[in-house]
């Protein structure tokens, strides 16, 4: 009905963790050397890396609320969705997003840890290979 | 059939990534992603019908198969859409620049 909705959450929250990142980052970068910034700066940095989480998560409730839109669930007028019409609906919709929706931002966000874990391993392993 | 066809999505978008764009000039890995992450969604979200039909999830109405595969193309072709807008924006080969504002 929503459930969209919690991964969105998430989405603006990482989306706004990762901007406060990347400018620490930048700035302790500018602090330390005389590092002229392009795309590759930060590449592998931690704002680079929840910079893929926020598009999996975007990218999913975009695609999502589509679909929402198709089966008539939101609306392009307020309140946007039409479970918000009676208090039946409602409560259903508030229970299909903590159960549905927070199982479907802890899903992507598990698949994400867990990739983000290996890519790292094996850098780890390239970088050591590299270096003997 | 909506999971499938997106899950298909991801799998092509993550071989043209792989093979043609991971440097992601092209925001292919963009792409990638988004399908990704909506796949993930869609599986939580067939794993609760599960729950709830057991095996008739498996045996769904010929009505609903046909409703389910055109969503499914219509998300795919919404993720393209995206995709197109944040290419055009990015321009990375500078082509619209060249040929737009001259």
């Amino acid at each position: 009905m929503a459930c969209f909705i919690i991964p969105g959450i998430e989405a603006a929250a990482v989306t706004a963790a990762s901007r406060i990142i990347k400018s620490k980052e930048q700035k302790k970068l500018s602090a330390d050397t005389e590092v002229k910034f392009d795309e590759n700066t930060l590449k592998n940095s931690k704002a680079d890396k929840l910079k893929s989480l926020s598009a999996m998560l975007w990218g999913g409730s975009a695609l999502l609320a589509f679909e929402h839109l198709w089966h008539g669930e939101i609306e392009p007028f307020f309140p946007f969705l039409t479970a918000m019409g009676n208090k039946e609906d409602m409560m259903e919709m508030f229970s299909e997003m903590s159960t549905v929706g927070v199982s479907m931002a802890v899903a992507v966000t598990s698949v994400w840890g867990l990739f983000t874990v290996v890519a790292s391993k094996l850098r780890n392993k390239y970088e050591k290979e590299a270096k003997a | 059939m909506t999971l499938l066809i997106t899950v298909i999505a991801a799998v092509i978008s993550s071989a043209v990534w792989y093979f043609k764009d991971n440097e992601n000039r092209y925001k292919v890995g963009t792409l990638t992603l988004m399908y990704w992450g909506a796949s993930i969604m869609w599986m939580c979200d067939a794993v609760a019908e599960y729950i709830e039909l057991r095996s008739a999830y498996f045996t769904p109405a010929m009505k609903d198969m046909i409703n389910d595969s055109f969503l499914g193309i219509s998300v795919v072709t919404f993720g393209l859409v995206i995709w197109l807008v944040m290419l055009i924006v990015s321009d990375p080969d500078k082509a619209i620049k060249k040929n737009v504002c001259r």
